[in-house]
């Protein structure tokens, strides 16, 4: 039942935006955001392993990886490793610009929960998904990654 | 045992698991043949091609008015955000695809086959068990690494659908904004009670950017996995209770 309350809400709040979106012709203004959890460290809960990291013993500790550019704004995240393992990667950075999106998001997001993606078994039988790579990602977790083997 | 033919310049996969099913493959790949020859805007001779090139409306086959009236409706239900028309041409491509795995389905459970996945370019349906007995499985993919599955669920009778950013460019766009690249957001997963309107809102929803998941929670029934640029995950109230852990 609350679903569907919260449905007609933001299918108000679609109408009302689109109608907004299509008559507006100013430059996008930055705003601040209290969407807390884009900005800071996202910490997965349970221990987990990365499998872009085969096999490879690292140091524990905490490593910062590069500050990449990702067309869009920064990404830099931070990588903690535990007895050898991945357990968390953190987001330092991400990009956060479209004011649009925070508004909508605010009314949305009590409903709505986050977590770090991270990988798990690959033993599915289907696979669904998109295909393009973020490189900026990639390369700012590989470069923490790469500390964290030299300790 | 699971058969994969290219059709539709996507590679389409069926497993049928029920005895003496085996020559359903080729009915349905058959069937898939057939929606390409239609609907295909890479080919010049389907009739959307002919329709793109002037063909009168008169001349429309009736499964074709049905499919852009399905067009017409998805774009209604999705506050303009589904819209095949992309300068000046009608490319229904984004809801034929879902639509067509969803006939499939159907043809098969006409056949009284209950034990069944299709999947076509990340669309799927699936149907009662795998051939351990157990619910099917689905690897989300991680839009960041092609090798990579970063949440599994567990389904029986749904539909998944991923929308994002392919290898062969966007094909997705914000109608509103169609010079805007969609960056935000990676790749949004829909999961619903049929692959057909799982597809068609997951298209919609990923067309909207970062309100897009907010959009699946509003639809009942509807759960919705939404990874963005930064590596997080957003996902809806009810998504959970497909998560698999093994």
């Amino acid at each position: 039942m609350k679903k569907y309350f919260v449905g007609i809400a933001i299918g108000v709040i679609f109408l009302a935006y689109s109608t907004v979106l299509r008559h507006q012709h100013s430059e996008p203004v930055l705003i601040p955001t209290s969407l807390s959890q884009n900005n800071s460290a996202v910490k997965t809960t349970a221990p987990s392993t990365v499998s872009t990291a085969p096999s490879t013993q690292y140091k524990d500790g905490t490593y910062k990886g590069s500050i990449e550019n990702a067309y869009y704004g920064n990404v830099q995240v931070s990588a903690v490793v535990q007895n050898g393992k991945i357990t968390a990667v953190n987001f330092l950075q991400s990009p956060n610009e479209n004011p649009n999106s925070i508004y909508v998001n605010q009314t949305a997001m009590p409903y709505l929960k986050q977590e770090a993606i991270r990988a798990q078994s690959p033993n599915v039988s289907i696979v669904t998904g998109a295909t393009l790579t973020s490189q900026a990602f990639i390369q700012s977790l590989a470069n923490a990654l790469n500390q964290a083997k030299q300790g | 045992m699971k058969q994969t033919e290219l059709i539709m310049g996507m590679p389409i996969t069926i497993e049928i698991i029920d005895r003496q099913a085996s020559k359903y493959y080729k009915y349905l790949f058959d069937y898939f043949r057939k929606v390409d020859c239609r609907y295909s805007t890479y080919k010049k001779d389907s009739e959307i091609s002919q329709i793109n090139n002037g063909l009168p409306k008169s001349k429309w086959s009736s499964e074709m008015k049905t499919v852009l009236g399905l067009c017409k409706q998805t774009r209604i239900e999705t506050f303009g955000y589904f819209n095949i028309v992309n300068n000046g041409k009608l490319d229904p491509s984004g809801l034929v695809k879902g639509w067509a795995v969803a006939n499939a389905a159907k043809m098969l459970s006409a056949k009284k086959i209950s034990n069944f996945y299709i999947e076509a370019g990340g669309d799927i349906q699936v149907k009662g068990k795998n051939i351990d007995n157990k619910p099917w499985t689905v690897g989300i993919r991680n839009p960041f690494n092609f090798d990579e599955i970063i949440k599994t669920i567990a389904v029986s009778s749904e539909g998944v659908a991923t929308s994002g950013t392919y290898i062969r460019g966007q094909h997705i766009y914000n109608p509103f904004y169609p010079e805007t690249a969609l960056e935000r957001v990676k790749s949004l997963t829909v999961i619903g009670p049929n692959i057909y309107d799982a597809d068609r809102y997951a298209t919609a929803a990923f067309a909207m950017g970062e309100q897009g998941i907010g959009f699946i929670e509003s639809i009942p029934n509807f759960e919705g996995y939404m990874v963005t640029a930064d590596g997080i995950a957003t996902y809806t109230s009810g998504f959970e209770r497909y998560v698999y852990n093994d």
